[in-house]
Parts: structure tokens; sequence; C-alpha cells
């Protein structure tokens, strides 16, 4: 009898950069670039306390905090190439700012302006509400590049509990059956909401759903950038020869699910403790530290220039005039209907009625 | 000149915008080989190959999702859902992704696709193959409808929306895909969306109906006019964007009207058509506006339909009803 038993698929989880900071695997990212995956963490996670801070004092709208993350996000984002597109879900913060997306368009976004958000220069696609909805996207894109013989990569950014949805499912088997070039990247941070891992899914882990589509599957350490990255550079290979992948990324979110959620309701705090030790940052500054790359002067003089930028972004959000709700209307369609022109013109108070 | 039934008139179309623009394509179920189960697609993957008539797994949020994706990034997608009825699976994706982005992102990002799906009974299909779901789409804001009753019309409006900016779902009444023949001009033509058609004036009664049920009404219309009845049919070729000029123009001449859809009544585009009409025309009608639509219930299995669906008896009668009805 050839059954296939659940837990005899064994995953082994990619690892270069210890929970100590040592490299325990190779890299080819170089100096310069080490650095800038340090700054932009820390930038991610400095945002990330003060969008928390401002949601707390009433100045920004409900945000979903991504600390913990800023791996699993920096490292997979630094590793694409400019003309590749990317399709964030709302807490991808961190993997948007290293596409281009200004902290601005963040806090803007926060807020409810209506040009808040992402620009399409940025080859980054609307921040998605919808769970797994993305991943659809996704595939649609890179089936466009590959439609157009274009060398570029889709990348869907998903969580666990996305992978519990249709659309996930659906976009998997579409990516692997036209050979899309697309990577799937779940950031599993342990809680879809309330929901623990092992409620949503069965599986032992979600690289190994990979299988059932015929397409490669990997497991690596989310909050490693090292790991993160030098995977991502070689799906980014495959996927660009029409093998799509998907990747897990093993990590936690350390926040709530958003600035309405409170996690001690069911989380326990010996297992937050637990991850905290995993810090993905902290690590990647004892690496840093130990190469000679890195000082607590320079580590000060970050600090300080990141509180200035962030200053900035948000006085620059703060000051943005509210646009009005007649100009808001006016993007439903390409040219208004003649029903919305007229509530623009009933809105304006100008409204006529036959 | 050709004569052509809908389907060939489709089928036309879609070969006419594919040889004109190579960034259209055509995805769906067994949309390939097989040209569709109506043949829309026939002969089109012998022409253009597999890379543009795409036979895509069984998923229909798949088709609208992956077609938004590829909207987005420059191609222009027509996907094709095999029955309307199976519409509901992919209506994240119609309501939430592609109607939403253009407004969502501020006119940043836009998804313009066509969504083509049969639908409508008196064909004796079975179950959720049959149903009406226009005002779904028209509560959705964000895409525009479309629905026609006739092959000439079907390829003007085609053409129209595969070259609109925004997503279009383009309903096609499987009752008469192969039930008229008409002569239609070959050369590429468009018809504007949102402009409903006069088919014929009258002063008595404004007669209002769309797509499937235009086989009825008009035969309705031919009863009445016998009976003395001076009657004015619109077709309203678009349901979004509505043509309330037309309506409203028609019903300030005739004073009353009456609505036909064969979708249920309530919540139907018909009570919208009703409430526009009290909005701006209350003075100038002297009866109320009545609907003869499905009934209020799934739609029915075969045995029933013809029940269900509005017949030429329930039109003429609820006519006669209206006049009945009016103040002068």
């Amino acid at each position: 009898m050839n059954w296939i038993e659940p837990n005899s698929i064994d995953v082994t989880p990619i690892q270069h950069l210890n929970e100590q900071g040592v490299l325990t695997g190779k890299t080819v990212i170089n100096d310069e670039e080490k650095l800038d995956i340090y700054k932009w963490m820390v930038k991610a996670r400095r945002f990330d306390e003060l969008a928390v801070k401002f949601q707390r004092q009433g100045k920004i709208g409900t945000y979903a905090p991504l600390t913990g993350q800023e791996a699993a996000q920096v490292g997979s984002a630094f590793a694409l190439e400019e003309k590749d597109w990317i399709f964030p879900s709302y807490r991808e913060a961190a993997a948007c700012f290293v596409r281009g997306t200004k902290p601005s368009s963040f806090f803007k976004y926060a807020m409810g302006h209506l040009h808040g958000g992402i620009l399409k220069e940025e080859g980054v696609f609307p921040v998605q509400i919808i769970i797994g909805a993305q991943a659809l996207h996704a595939a649609g894109s890179a089936w466009a590049d590959q439609y157009k013989n274009n060398d570029a990569v889709s990348v869907a950014y998903i969580g666990d509990g996305a992978t519990s949805q249709g659309d996930f499912h659906e976009a998997m088997n579409f990516a692997s059956v036209f050979q899309l070039p697309v990577v799937y990247f779940v950031q599993n941070n342990q809680w879809a909401i309330s929901v623990p891992y092992h409620k949503q899914t069965r599986s032992l882990s979600i690289a190994q759903k990979a299988l059932a589509y015929g397409m490669t599957g990997v497991q690596v350490d989310g909050n490693d950038a090292v790991g993160v990255y030098e995977t991502m550079k070689e799906a980014r290979s495959l996927a660009k020869d029409g093998k799509p992948v998907l990747i897990e990324a093993l990590t936690h979110r350390m926040g709530p699910h958003t600035t309405s959620d409170d996690p001690s309701k069911y989380r326990s705090k010996e297992g937050d403790e637990a991850w905290g030790k995993k810090d993905p940052i902290a690590r990647y500054r004892k690496w840093l530290e130990g190469l000679q790359l890195w000082s607590e002067e320079e580590e000060q003089d970050l600090n300080a220039s990141i509180e200035d930028e962030l200053k900035q972004a948000f006085n620059e959000a703060t000051e943005t005039t509210t646009t009005s709700l007649g100009d808001a209307l006016g993007y439903v369609y390409e040219k208004p209907t003649n029903r919305l022109r007229e509530q623009i013109l009933e809105w304006k108070g100008s409204g006529e009625s036959k | 000149m050709t004569e052509m039934n809908m389907i060939e008139a489709i089928n036309f179309t879609l070969r006419q915008e594919m040889e004109k623009d190579e960034d259209v394509l055509i995805l769906g179920e067994d949309v390939g080989r097989n040209g569709g189960v109506f043949r829309a697609t026939d002969g089109l993957v012998d022409t253009f190959g597999e890379r543009r008539v795409v036979d895509t797994p069984l998923a229909e949020s798949g088709i609208i999702g992956t077609a938004v994706g590829m909207a987005v990034r420059g191609l222009k997608p027509v996907a094709e859902i095999q029955f309307l009825g199976f519409i509901y699976e992919a209506m994240d994706q119609i309501a939430a992704q592609a109607a939403r982005i253009r407004f969502r992102s501020a006119g940043n990002f836009h998804a313009p696709m066509v969504i083509r799906a049969p639908y409508s009974g008196g064909v004796k299909t079975p179950e959720l193959h049959s149903d009406s779901l226009e005002a779904l789409f028209m509560h959705s804001a964000g895409i525009k409808v479309i629905m026609p009753s006739s092959p000439s019309d079907a390829k003007g409006l085609l053409n129209a929306a595969i070259e609109d900016p925004d997503p279009v779902l383009f309903l096609e009444p499987m009752k008469l895909y192969r039930a008229i023949r008409e002569n239609v001009e070959e050369e590429r033509y468009t018809i504007e969306i949102g402009k409903a058609n006069i088919l014929k004036e009258g002063s008595d009664i404004t007669l209002i109906s769309w797509g499937s049920t235009m086989a009825e009404t008009k035969k309705a219309v031919q009863m009445l006019e016998e009976n003395g009845y001076s009657i004015e049919l619109i077709d309203l070729r678009t349901i979004v964007p509505l043509d309330e000029e037309t309506i409203i123009d028609s019903v300030m001449k005739t004073s009353r009207c009456v609505v036909v859809h064969e979708a249920v009544k309530s919540a139907g585009v018909g009570a919208e058509i009703s409430a526009i009409i009290n909005e701006k025309a209350l003075f100038y009608i002297s009866a109320p506006v009545l609907r003869v639509t499905g009934y209020d219930s799934p739609y029915p299995v075969a045995t029933v339909e013809n029940d269900w669906i509005p017949s030429v008896d329930r039109i003429v009668r609820e006519v006669k009803h209206v006049w009945e009805l009016s103040l002068d």
C-alpha cells in the first residue's frame, strides 16, 4: 500500500544566521547591502512603534503592526529587482518601503487619505484587505510578464491564515499549471488574528503544500534576514524560468493583529518570550558588530536620522489637505456616469433636478 | 453585411478584437479546444494559439482574480464564466477587487477587463445555470453591466466593452444565442455603453426590457398594438450605467411604464427604474410603475420554468392593468 502519510513529509527550514547572530551558511550579500538591510529593518520597526503610538493618540486610524517580521519582509523585498512587482497585504509596510513606498504614504493611508498608499511606479500593488485575494493578482501580473516576455517576477505576500483561503489554492494551481514567474511568500507569523497555526491547518508546514500543486516549496527561518534574502534570490531565479515557488518564512508577529486587537487574550507570555529571543534585528546587529561593520555610535546616528525622517513623513501626512468626497466619487469609473455626476453636484450643493 | 445569430456575432467580434490588439486574450473553462460550451470561442485557438485562448483550471475566482492582475499590468483579458449562476464563486474578485481598484487607489490603478457570461432560462438547464444576477452587479459600484438582446447589439457592445477602460460584465442571454438571425455589419463598430435603444416609438405606455426578456416583450408589444395600444419599447442594452434620460423622456411622454425583467422582483433593476421615475418624473405619470419579473425564489426546475419566466400573457396583463390604473 502506498499511502501518503501527512507526517511523512519532512521539511527542514533554511537558516543562514542563527539566533546568536552567527553566520552558519553562505551569503552573497556585500557589505553595503548588509548595512542597507539592517537600516531598513530598524526603520521599519521604528515606523511600527510610531504608528502604534499615533493610533493610540488618535492621530491615525487602525494599523496592523509588523514588529517581529522585519527580516522576512526586508530580506525578501531586498532580493528583488526593480522591474519586479509585489502584492502586499496590509501588514507589509517594511517590504513596501524597500520598494520605494514613502513612509508618509503609509501614514496617509492609515489616516484615511484618498491619495494615501501605493503608487504604480513602485511596482507595488495596493495593499490587500481581503485575505489571500492578492495571490491571484500576482499570478495574473506574472502572466502578463510572461505574455509580454518581460524578465520580471511577481511576489505575493500572504500570511498563514491566507493559506486556508480558496484564492490561495487557486493561485498556486494556476501558477503551477501555467508555469508563471511568481513567488508566493508566506509569512507564517503563527497567528491569524487569534487562531494559532495548528488550528489553521493540519499540514506540518505550509511549504509542503507546494508539493500538491507540483511546484517547489521551501521553508526558511523568517527571522533570519540573510536566509530569507538568499532563499528569495534563488526563488526569483527559478520563478523567472517558469518555476513558481512557495516560500514559508517562519516568523512571529510580536504585537497585536491590529491596534484594535488584544493578544493577551489568546497568547501566552512564555511563547512570546521564546520568540523574543529570536528577534530578527538583535541577531543581525550582533552579526554586523562581529564583522566590525557596526558600532553603538553608528546605531545612535541611524536612530537619530530615522527619527527625523519619520517625523517629517508624519508631518507631511498631517499637513496633507483632505480631498473631498466629491473628488473621490470621480474615481469610481474613468469618467463618472451621469448619475455619479449628479451625485457629485448634489454633494457640492449645486445639484440640479429635472 | 453577413447574417449572424448572437453566438456567431460574439465569436466574430472576439476574433476581430484579437486581430486588432495583441493584448486581448481569452481565458476561461473550455474556451480553447472545445470553443466554449456554447461555441462562443469556437476556432479561436486555431488562429491565435493557446497563449491567447487559454483553457484554465476549473476555478472561477482564479479566472477573474488572475484577469485582474493581467488587466492592471497592461493586458486586456476577456474572461468567460461558463454560466452566470457560477459567478458567486468569483464575487469577491469582481465586486471587491476589479470593481473597486480604481476607486481605492484614487485612479492610480485600474482593471480594464471583460467578463462574459451566459444567463437566462427557458432552455431547461440544470440548477444554477440560468439565474439573472445583474442587480448584484448594479449594486457593486465600479463595474459596468451590458445585456444585449440582438446579434448586432452584441457585436457593437462587445467591441465597446473590450475597449472600455473599466471592468465590464457582459451578460449574454442563452435563450437568444441562436433564436435570432439578422444582418450584422462586419466592419468594426461600437455601440455606446450606457445608451438605451428605443426600438419602437409610441404614445400610451413605455415598456422597458433588456436581454433575454426582449423576445417575450416584443411579442407582447405586437399583441397590444393589435389591440389598439400605442407602446414605446425601450431596450435598455446597458444596466450600468443606466440611461435615465431615455427612460425619463419616454415616461414624460407616455405617462405610464411597465418594466419587464427575468431576475427576481425584489431589489431588482425594475425597482431601480421605478424609483428613478418616482424621483424625476412623478408629476408626469398617471399610474404606478408596474413590474413583470421572475418570482422571488431561486430559479426553478425545468418543468416549471416557463411559468416562472415573464410570459407574453403576464406582460400583456400588466400593461392592461397599468392602463386601468391610470388617472387620466
